[in-house]
């Protein structure tokens, strides 16, 4: 059993408040990625949470123990670094066996278990090798066997294929998943990548300037962004976000006379959450935007973005907003011209200026 | 005594560090480690306390047992140093107490009167140590020059042999001084470079290259070669690019080997004793020549190893920011 749990844990530097307080609850077996931009507190909370860096203040507790203040080398945790930090002098065998003989296990012990991790990440045509010969993904999976070795409670790892190429990332990131479905152990991974958050994790916690915006699984996170932040975050391109007015039950975009007409069962939550003021922001996921001739909402091409197997158009719909709007390949448009779309209403979202927080209708439940 | 795996340290804190770093035990640790390191700054120190005391200590004082620590402060030391001495006659010895009671005689001449003698005119200390900060100076500056330009070429260019080159310019330092100095004599004669400041800067110039090149060498090294070629896309040429771009970042290394350089030429022994004699003779020889005359003149010898240090405490001292990282020979890599 692995479960962690952060009580209102922070970490300030001085002045400078890395971790504002955090509540979050880690179960058993999970895979939870902590999500966010450089500098939102991700990395240190993970490194908190190992034992590498102090809390400033709550309680980090494993299996309902308290860890907080216990050394990094007593809390039954492994930790995967970005660099890997694999002992160069060491052949890839030693570098393996090094955490088991760390803790005095006999030898036979050692060579059993070095064996069956060898054959879990498929490296055992590398053990006598040194790690400064090996390739970044096999440097990775000697790092992950370091840390399997031991069977801990828990493995905490530090964006580990940031170093990687861009195809062995993806890879590597199917391999990872495996593994964690393979060894059922609980696993928190740091990334900024939100692709490989929403490919790998469970649950993905999403931070943002010291803050947690939003803990959820990728269908939540996606779906049903709590703010702002997460809706512009997740996704590539993220949601498109418009400022916009409502008016009569229809949001009044700026510029050329835009209007979209607000679903019925929504008027009455909006118009609760913004009481009274009228400022609303609307936001839609480019998939959720198709071309019609007959189409709401207008706009002309400002570029055209070709992935291959669909196209991103930038829709110019006003000065000051342009929209991202995916269409099928086969779609040729020019530059400059004008288009008609449409929104999927049942996937459109609103957020409050102000509070910069979802808006959320209660759901029917069917 | 509050228990910390449970309740950590008590304060919120605020620093970088990792859990074991602020529990009680370490603290305590890092407390007495700093003591430890102060004890042994402070025996370190020692002879060089004791040499300063010595040098304002009477003679009597000096060879007392046990040494005494407090004691009145006397300028004999000096006076002996700075000056040549001759022993007053018994037949002037009258005069000179009548000179003194009446305070006609200066301090300089009242204190030799007190050891019996009398002033007959400045000792040639003074220019010896000159003669040692020319002599030092322009050789370290020469040899760091020039090894500073010999490195960077070592550094950047693709130099035939470079490896056999630098083998053998490392092979000069492992050779005793002594051992070449007969050789040197004869060469030295026959150039009439014998006894000349020319000469011995020459000398010294050459010995300390070979420090220099490979000290700055492995400086020069660590720079990254990016800047130089951004700066040579930008239409700088070598000479501009090695003056703005590295020497600004060499500063640390140039300050390191010029320091061990300086300290290298400024205490030689071996080749001062033997290539000179009256004109360019440097500080050390003459320093332990005073050891002979007449009696140990303990008081003397230490102020004069106290002048002799000086001024190479003094540029250390300028110079301790750039050193402190330039102590790792440019060995540490990222």
């Amino acid at each position: 059993m692995a479960e962690i749990e952060l009580k209102k844990v922070e970490k300030q530097f001085g002045d400078f408040h890395a971790v504002k307080p955090l509540d979050l609850k880690i179960n058993d077996g999970e895979f939870i990625v902590l999500l966010g931009p450089s500098g939102c507190g991700k990395t240190t909370t993970l490194r908190m949470i190992s034992g590498l860096e102090t809390v400033s203040g709550g309680d980090i507790l494993l299996d309902e123990r308290k860890i907080t203040w216990l050394h990094p080398s007593e809390r039954d945790i492994a930790f995967v670094f970005q660099l890997y930090a694999l002992y160069p002098h060491l052949s890839v065998r030693q570098n393996i066996a090094f955490p088991l003989q760390a803790e005095g296990e006999s030898r036979d012990l050692i060579n059993k278990r070095v064996d069956e991790v060898v054959d879990v990440l498929r490296i055992r045509h590398l053990l006598n090798a040194r790690p400064g010969k090996l390739s970044g993904g096999d440097q990775q999976r000697v790092a992950l066997a370091r840390a399997l070795v031991r069977r801990p409670k828990a493995f905490l790892m530090d964006e580990p294929l940031g170093a990687l190429d861009a195809d062995f990332r993806e890879s590597m990131r199917a391999e990872i998943k495996q593994l964690h479905i393979d060894q059922h152990a609980t696993t928190v991974y740091v990334t900024h990548d939100q692709i490989e958050a929403m490919a790998m994790g469970d649950r993905i916690v999403v931070m943002s300037e010291a803050v947690l915006q939003q803990a959820g699984s990728p269908e939540e996170v996606y779906y049903k962004p709590a703010n702002l932040f997460v809706a512009n975050f997740i996704g590539s391109p993220g949601m498109n976000l418009i400022n916009g007015k409502i008016s009569e039950g229809k949001v009044v975009m700026p510029g050329i006379d835009n209007r979209y007409t607000i679903p019925n069962d929504w008027l009455d939550p909006l118009h609760e959450d913004l009481n009274g003021s009228t400022d609303l922001i609307i936001g839609f996921r480019p998939e959720c935007a198709h071309l019609s001739t007959e189409g709401d909402l207008v706009g002309t091409v400002y570029a055209v973005d070709l992935h291959g197997a669909y196209t991103m158009l930038h829709i110019n719909m006003n000065e000051h907003d342009i929209v991202h709007i995916r269409e099928d390949r086969m779609v040729k448009h020019a530059l400059g011209e004008n288009v008609r779309f449409n929104l999927d209403k049942d996937m459109v979202r609103y957020f409050n200026p102000k509070t910069e927080n979802a808006i959320y209708r209660r759901e029917v439940v069917q | 005594m509050s228990n910390f795996r449970e309740d950590g340290p008590g304060y919120p804190v605020t620093e970088a560090t990792r859990v074991d770093k602020v529990s009680p035990e370490s603290r305590i640790l890092g407390k007495m480690r700093a003591l430890i390191v102060a004890i042994i700054a402070i025996v370190m120190l020692i002879p060089v306390f004791v040499m300063i005391m010595t040098s304002f200590k009477a003679r009597s004082d000096i060879v007392s047992v046990p040494p005494t620590v407090v004691f009145k402060p006397s300028l004999e030391g000096f006076v002996f140093l700075f000056t040549e001495r001759a022993v007053v006659a018994k037949a002037r010895q009258a005069d000179f107490k009548a000179a003194a009671e009446t305070g006609e005689l200066n301090i300089i001449e009242r204190v030799a009167f007190e050891a019996g003698q009398e002033v007959t005119g400045p000792s040639d200390y003074v220019t010896r140590l000159k003669n040692s900060l020319i002599i030092a100076g322009l050789s370290t500056i020469f040899s760091v020059s020039l090894g500073l330009f010999a490195a960077y070429a070592f550094s950047r260019f693709d130099v035939l042999g470079k490896d056999d080159l630098l083998f053998f310019i490392l092979s000069t330092r492992m050779l005793p001084a002594v051992v070449v100095t007969i050789p040197l004599f004869l060469m030295f004669r026959q150039l009439n470079l014998n006894d000349t400041h020319i000469g011995m800067v020459l000398l010294y110039t050459v010995f300390n290259l070979s420090l220099a090149t490979w000290l700055l060498k492995g400086f020069i090294d660590e720079i990254p070669i990016e800047y130089e070629e951004a700066a040579l896309v930008d239409g700088y040429s070598r000479w501009q690019t090695f003056h703005k771009i590295v020497l600004p970042q060499a500063v640390t290394g140039i300050a390191a080997t010029t320091v061990f350089c300086l300290i290298f030429a400024w205490n030689e022994y071996a080749f001062a004793l033997m290539l000179t004699s009256e004109n360019a003779r440097t500080a050390p020889p003459s320093i332990a020549t005073m050891l002979g005359r007449g009696g140990i003149e303990w008081s003397a010898i230490a102020a004069g190893s106290l002048g002799f240090l000086i001024p190479v405490v003094i540029v250390v001292f300028a110079l301790r920011n750039y050193l402190l990282r330039g102590v790792t020979f440019g060995a540490v890599r990222k």
